[in-house]
């Protein structure tokens, strides 16, 4: 069978090579890599603006920015034909394609947001493996994590602070920096779209700032999501120790802080979300108005077949109901928790409606393909771009975060920049 | 005091410094920008000549008639001497040592990709003479009456 | 006396100094971009009749046979498309399994197992169109690889270098013919190199031999005794969607302005 064939029905006049190539797993991909981006500007806000009611979120924000970051490579290795060959992209780039950016800009941005991790957490660094150094005897599990915090050091003992007044400065300068390079790392997933001259519904220099505008969205809900989430657990522990180890926040203080940080968090999605629908929208009345020749098979998707779901489930239930949601006044956890997963759905059909939805028609403009995501996995081909390869890419920075706030501590840090 | 902020910079060039390296030992010594410049000539250069290397498996009819004169011959008195004689009996390859014989395309379906007739008026189709496939002897392949060689309605067997 | 320690830095620090220009400088040395500016004598070009396809799919059929692509598999380096025009204004266009076995039916092909069957009295026009890759001038398919698997050969002709492809799948998305697709077996980016193992040995590519009617032949547009090249420079010839400014190279005889 010709990859794509097994989930890719055609109607009319469709040429023989054509098939829905690009599946759910670049659907994941471009959403995977918008977290990134958009946890990461969350995260830049309180360093580089200083907003300080974000602090809190913001050390949450950029680890699990730097879980995110390891998953998004995965639906591309998931998705090419030969994924040992990926090293290519890196060995000989050919600059003339918006993938190959891949290799430098994914470097790049890991590199600066590992660099503003290692200053963040130097201090902790120094404090954990100092004592291990210390200690004569070492169990195997302690040996492990000496090993594993002496590294990190990059062997930097100073924590004098002068030295942490330097590590501030550098944090401020890699936010900064950070900034246009995770705008970079979004916006060349959506030229990889927008620079598509032959797909009708891709083609539009709108794309990248689309997609730049709808990660920072997801990255902001997302990380509001996984922000409430934790802060209900460690409510929960507050509740049950309160009596018995009073270190802790109590359960009010968790309260009253955690919904001053949504709120002023949820300013900024509504600030993003709504420079995201302005520019669909601009997009959609451009092409209705000019009526170019792919006009009638694209209103044809957009208005017809794919309006179920670019109407009811993007707009409706992605953008205007969360929108309703985060403006009526009086805003509640739980109105914030529907309204953040909404909102992620939402983020998810935009990339589902832009690769599959151009997909769904013909080069010829006068057919259709109609995609089948494959659920039950017949084979290695259906697993990795099917439901359950997509839902594993979904789970990795959860798991991911696990371990790594293990490294990264992200809650109970009094000192922190 | 040393400057510790630029510590993680020295670790990312190492890393830069490792991956030039690698890179040294496994991109082949020809791939580089060829004729065509950066945009359209960035390749492998060897890999043209792989792409010469590919077998032949259709002759052509001239291969043919070293050993089949008397076929050509008698085909070229009709209006099948258009049809290469591998249109039905397959690519010849290296044969008669390998493959030692053609097995012949005799269906039904072979003869009608031309002569079922379809009237379509400025195309060379309808100038073809042809039948109606669902009326004519539905069930029996052509050559149980006709002969390919011989395709002319009085050399019907 | 310098410290073993300061001596490795130093010597550490210079060596990574020097390594990334020397890459540099050898990925893109300007003598080499120099040197390689070679001038071809042979730019291959294609003609296709479209009065004298007869839609007997025997170029598909070799095809497949001569380019070891898999009978079966639905997926074809050139196909044959059917366009019938019927006097309410519809048009009715078909390829099924790219015209491998020819079109033996009034039957259009609908898809999704229906079919339309026309009248001849209802036809206000019908023909079939050959199609296959154009090697472009302008080939978006090439400047979309990222790692430099397809490229443009000097002779014009646009090759897949199987053991580089990775198989993101971008240069068929790129292509507006939708000439590409992954080979079955290779799992590589495939399509139509023109026989490039027949024609860099002076035969002819294995539709234009397979093809009884004439309606396809290759030909070097720079020689000017060539016929192909006197048909494209003195008759009148289209191409398929030249919107997209990829300059094709497969010239069309009668082609329809209902062609997609």
């Amino acid at each position: 069978m010709v990859h794509g064939e097994i989930w890719t029905v055609k109607e009319l006049f469709v040429t023989p090579n054509e098939y829905i190539y690009w599946s759910v797993q670049i659907v994941m991909y471009p959403f995977m890599t918008g977290l990134v981006a958009g946890a990461f500007v969350l995260s830049s806000l309180y360093h580089v603006f200083g907003i300080k009611e974000l602090k809190d979120i913001a050390r949450f924000a950029l680890v699990f920015s730097f879980a995110l970051l390891f998953v998004a490579p995965v639906p591309i290795v998931l998705h090419l034909q030969h994924p040992l060959r990926g090293i290519n992209v890196i060995m000989t780039s050919h600059f003339t394609s918006a993938i190959a950016a891949f290799g430098i800009v994914f470097s790049g941005y890991g590199a600066i947001v590992a660099s503003e991790l290692w200053f963040l957490y130097r201090k902790h660094f120094v404090d954990v493996a100092l004592p291990l150094k210390e200690k004569k005897d070492k169990t195997l599990g302690e040996w492990f994590t000496f090993l594993v915090f002496c590294t990190l050091t990059l062997g930097v003992y100073d924590v004098s602070e002068e030295s942490l007044h330097r590590d501030e400065k550098a944090i401020k300068v890699l936010a900064g920096i950070g900034i246009p390079v995770a705008c970079f790392l979004h916006g060349y997933a959506g030229f990889i779209f927008g620079s598509v001259k032959a797909n009708a519904l891709w083609m539009t220099p709108l794309m990248p700032v689309i997609f730049i505008m709808s990660a920072i969205v997801s990255g902001i809900a997302l990380c509001m999501l996984t922000y409430i989430v934790t802060m209900e657990i460690r409510k929960l522990m507050a509740k049950r120790k309160s009596a018995a180890a009073p270190r802790h926040e109590t359960h009010e203080e968790l309260q009253s802080a955690e919904i001053n940080v949504i709120k002023m968090t949820a300013k900024y999605l509504l600030f993003f979300l709504v420079f995201a629908i302005s520019l669909e929208l601009l997009d959609l009345i451009f092409r209705g108005y000019t009526a170019t020749k792919s006009w009638d098979v694209l209103r044809s998707v957009i208005y017809g077949k794919d309006f179920t779901s670019i109407f009811i489930l993007q707009y409706g239930i992605g953008n205007l109901i969360p929108l309703i949601l985060f403006l009526t006044p009086g805003l509640t956890i739980r109105r914030a928790v529907i309204g953040v997963m909404f909102v992620l759905f939402g983020v998810f059909m935009m990339r589902w409606n832009v690769v599959i939805g151009g997909q769904a028609f013909s080069l010829t403009f006068a057919g259709y393909m109609h995609y089948h995501l494959p659920v039950i996995p017949h084979n290695i081909e259906t697993l990795k771009e099917g439901l359950f390869g997509a839902l594993g890419v979904f789970i990795m920075p959860f798991v991911l975060f696990y371990f790594m706030v293990k490294i990264f501590p992200v809650f109970g840090v009094k000192e922190s920049h | 005091m040393k400057n510790h902020v630029f510590r993680p910079l020295w670790a990312v060039i190492g890393l830069i410094v490792l991956v030039l390296l690698i890179r040294f030992f496994y991109v082949p010594k020809d791939f580089g920008v060829h004729e065509r410049g950066y945009m359209y000539g960035w390749y492998r250069k060897s890999n043209i000549e792989d792409w010469t290397k590919v077998t032949v498996k259709y002759q052509g009819k001239e291969y043919c008639t070293a050993c089949h004169p008397d076929k050509i011959e008698s085909i070229d008195r009709t209006p099948h001497a258009i049809i290469q004689c591998e249109n039905c009996h397959g690519p010849a390859l290296e044969h008669p040592s390998e493959p030692p014989k053609l097995a012949i395309d005799r269906s039904r379906d072979q003869c009608l990709r031309c002569h079922a007739k379809l009237a379509y008026p400025s195309s060379g189709r309808a100038q073809i003479r042809g039948i109606d496939p669902d009326k004519h002897n539905p069930d029996v392949e052509c050559v149980m009456c006709h002969n390919p060689h011989k395709p002319s309605l009085e050399g019907m067997k | 006396m310098i410290s073993r320690r300061d001596f490795l830095k130093n010597t550490a620090k210079a060596v990574a100094g020097i390594s990334i220009p020397v890459a540099a400088l050898e990925i893109l040395s300007p003598a080499r971009v120099q040197a390689i500016k070679a001038d071809s004598s042979v730019r291959w070009a294609f003609l296709v009749d479209t009065y004298k396809c007869v839609g007997c799919g025997f170029c598909v059929k070799a095809c497949k046979l001569e380019n070891e692509i898999p009978y079966d598999a639905n997926a074809t380096r050139t196909w044959v498309e059917r366009y019938v025009l019927t006097k309410d204004g519809k048009l009715y266009a078909d390829t099924p399994k790219g015209a491998r076995d020819g079109f033996i039916s009034t039957k259009v092909d609908l898809g999704m197992g229906n079919f339309q069957d026309i009248k001849k009295e209802d036809i206000k026009k019908a023909f079939f169109v050959p199609k296959l890759c154009n090697q472009c001038d302008n080939p978006p398919c090439v400047q979309v690889c990222p790692v430099g698997a397809t490229y443009q050969a000097p002779d014009g002709v646009v090759l897949v270098d199987r053991t580089w492809c990775i198989g993101c799948g971008y240069c068929i998305m790129a292509c507006p013919y939708g000439v590409r697709f992954f080979h079955p077996k290779y799992h590589t980016a495939e399509k139509c190199n023109f026989c490039y193992h027949r024609i860099s040995k002076g035969l002819k590519t294995a539709c234009v031999q397979a093809c009884p009617f004439g309606a396809r032949q290759i030909g070097n547009i720079k020689d000017p005794n060539d016929p192909v090249a006197k048909t494209i420079t003195t008759e009148r010839v289209g191409i398929l969607k030249s919107e997209y400014g990829t300059k094709p190279q497969v010239f069309y005889i009668g082609l329809d302005e209902e062609v997609r």
